[in-house]
């Protein structure tokens, strides 16, 4: 268990190291993101009353696309010289790497967010009328839900041509029960109409029925040769 | 020391990758160091391959301070040392990716001894790398040898392990064809083609 | 065995022909809806059809998972592939139905939606089944519909809940049926069912000619390099 948990963060560590040592990939990331906010904000053009009803809908919508294009590279490290052979023959147990990149995606995505978030609430004027510190459990556990199936699919997608259209195929269809609980939950909070907790049951249900399911059948991916 | 031989597409790789635990035979079944399970055994596995299967944006140290940790090594002076056998120098800061191709393969060899396996698979490690730096590398194959490690490199150049390998092991179209002790003379080898 | 497959053809016809008759004029007529209301047993017997395919599928995909057996796989790629089929006429019966009795094209309603969200889980498993190279779609299949699986019941529930806060109206009626609207309900079920049959079982006969195809070539272009020399 140690040892899962000391690749874990061996490996964590060395993506972070990475990431931040080029920081094209990150720069190009915020840009894309601060885009997709204008873009929104563009298109969709409410009075204050609206937005609170789309806005939660709004927003995780974007949310999804730029984490998409993060989670598309998830493994592009690792194919460059075959490093994930490396991986294969050592006996480090398969989902120590598949956390590690689980939870790079999720430290990079909840960047984005933070960048995105405030930026939809200047262009918006956004109030939460409900309790808003539910907003940051509900955005965990939303991105987590993400974050978790779409790095299994993106190793997925390795083996297949067209990778990148590949990851949002297999995601999205998956992903609708979540994004559906995170988009009624944040929209619940904005209004205030009634409480989010069934949806938050839910989302969490959900993580752990798919992070299960994930740490369970990535040696099997992995290996598939 | 097995050398495995024969031309593009006899399948050494695919014979390499499969006791490497790798690739799954379609049919049969392969045991190494008499079991049947591989992944159990893996952790006495090295592999190398063309590819360096090292990061290209960090350093020689970097990379197998990091490979070692997933066999649990924390050694840091075991890298210096590894790095060292293979004839490069530990402080060397300039990231892999721009090494030059005998530095690369040596560097990879290093990351495939760094726990110290007592099985070495090699996949064509001298292509594309000088003479030098070949010769040092046969070199330090044949040290290992006799310090009792088993070997298996697989090459399309025989000659580089004439007199340090022990087995040639010759493959066309998928089949071992002959196993010998020595590489044969050229006319007996066009003889065998035909 | 062979002898068999013209055989069911004719009884499968027949049973359609049967079918056909008993929905479009045997049943009785329902008294709010009209002869519109017909389209109901295309509508729920596909449906049935439909997640009973798919329900192989998973099971398939399971065996495959444990086993490695290519007949598994060759079942859960036609049961994948008859189920899309069978749950794209659910989805185009739905909105054809809805449109003259309540006006819309589409309402979140729960079945419907969950059938369409079935429906995407399953066309995405077949673009996996295209795009991955030969060697590994088997086992790549095979874990996505395990997601899918895992993932229905969260979509039932997630859609459920959704239009308790956002009441829509519901195709289909709930409620009770009328025993001999049931009875033809069943005989169509059973006639898709027979020809779900029937085209899955030549599709599996396909599929694994084509694996022997693929095998016998594998092993003559081995030899064949003999003979160059």
């Amino acid at each position: 268990m140690s040892l899962l948990a000391a690749i874990t963060g061996a490996a964590l560590a060395k993506d972070l190291r990475l990431e931040w040592r080029s920081k094209d990939a990150i720069n190009a990331m915020l840009f894309f993101a601060l885009l997709v906010v204008v873009i929104f904000s563009f298109s969709f053009n409410p009075t204050a009353e609206e937005s609170r009803q789309i806005a939660g809908g709004l927003i995780w919508v974007a949310f999804l696309f730029a984490a998409v294009v993060a989670l598309n590279q998830t493994w592009a490290r690792e194919l460059r010289n075959q490093v994930l052979d490396a991986y294969r023959v050592s006996p480090a147990p398969a989902s120590a790497l598949f956390l590690s990149k689980a939870l790079g995606n999720f430290i990079f995505v909840s960047v984005l967010e933070a960048l995105m978030a405030p930026l939809f609430i200047i262009f918006y004027s956004l109030r939460a009328l409900g309790p808003a510190w539910q907003l940051i459990p509900i955005g965990a556990l939303g991105t987590w839900a993400i974050v978790v199936n779409g790095t299994f699919f993106a190793a997925m997608s390795l083996r297949t041509r067209s990778r990148e259209i590949m990851l949002p195929l297999l995601l999205f269809p998956i992903s609708i029960p979540a994004l559906l609980a995170t988009v009624n939950a944040t929209s619940l909070i904005l209004t205030g109409e009634a409480s989010a907790k069934v949806w938050i049951a839910l989302l969490v249900a959900y993580d752990v029925v798919f992070t299960t399911g994930c740490l369970l059948l990535f040696e099997t991916v992995l290996h598939a040769e | 020391m097995y050398a495995i031989l024969g031309d593009n597409g006899a399948g050494k790789t695919t014979l390499l990758r499969a006791l490497a635990g790798l690739t799954k035979p379609t049919r049969g079944s392969i045991s190494v160091s008499g079991s049947v399970d591989i992944r159990s055994v893996c952790p006495y596995f090295g592999y190398m391959a063309h590819p360096s299967l090292l990061y290209d944006e960090m350093n020689g140290t970097e990379n197998l301070r990091y490979f070692a940790r997933l066999y649990g090594i924390r050694n840091e002076q075991r890298c210096a040392e590894v790095i060292r056998l293979v004839g490069l120098d530990p402080q060397l800061a300039r990231p892999v990716g721009q090494y030059s191709q005998g530095m690369r393969q040596r560097m990879s060899l290093a990351r495939a001894l760094i726990h110290d396996p007592k099985i070495l698979f090699l996949d064509e490690p001298f292509s594309n790398v000088d003479a030098s730096s070949t010769h040092e590398m046969v070199k330090l194959l044949v040290n290992m040898r006799d310090s009792g490690k088993t070997i298996v490199v697989v090459t399309h150049q025989a000659q580089l392990l004439e007199g340090a390998a022990d087995e040639f092991v010759w493959m066309r179209e998928g089949q071992i064809v002959s196993r010998t002790a020595a590489i044969p003379s050229p006319d007996r080898r066009e003889s065998e083609r035909q | 065995m062979k002898r068999a497959f013209p055989i069911l053809g004719v009884v499968t016809a027949g049973l359609l022909s049967y079918a056909l008759y008993e929905a479009l004029i045997g049943a009785p007529t329902e008294q709010t809806m009209g002869n519109v209301q017909r389209i109901f047993y295309y509508h729920v017997a596909s449906a049935w059809a439909a997640f009973l395919l798919f329900f192989i599928n998973f099971g398939a995909s399971v065996a495959y998972l444990i086993r490695r057996n290519p007949i598994a796989d060759a079942i859960a790629v036609t049961t994948a592939e008859v189920g899309v089929v069978f749950c794209t006429v659910v989805l185009v019966t739905g909105p054809l139905w809805a449109r003259p009795v309540w006006g819309i094209w589409w309402t979140w309603d729960v079945r419907l939606t969950s059938t369409l969200v079935l429906w995407l889980i399953y066309v995405s498993y077949l673009m996996l089944r295209r795009f991955s190279s030969s060697g590994q779609t088997p086992l790549l299949a095979a874990v996505l519909a395990v997601f899918g699986a895992l993932d229905v019941p969260l979509v039932y529930f997630s859609i459920w809940f959704f239009r308790t806060q956002h009441p829509q109206p519901v195709i289909g009626g709930g409620g009770s049926i009328d025993p001999r609207m049931m009875h033809v309900l069943l005989l169509n079920w059973a006639a898709f069912l027979c020809f779900a049959f029937l085209v899955c079982w030549s599709r599996y006969r396909l599929e694994r000619l084509q694996k022997d195809v693929e095998e016998a070539q594998a092993l003559e272009s081995m030899f064949q390099r003999g003979s160059t020399r």
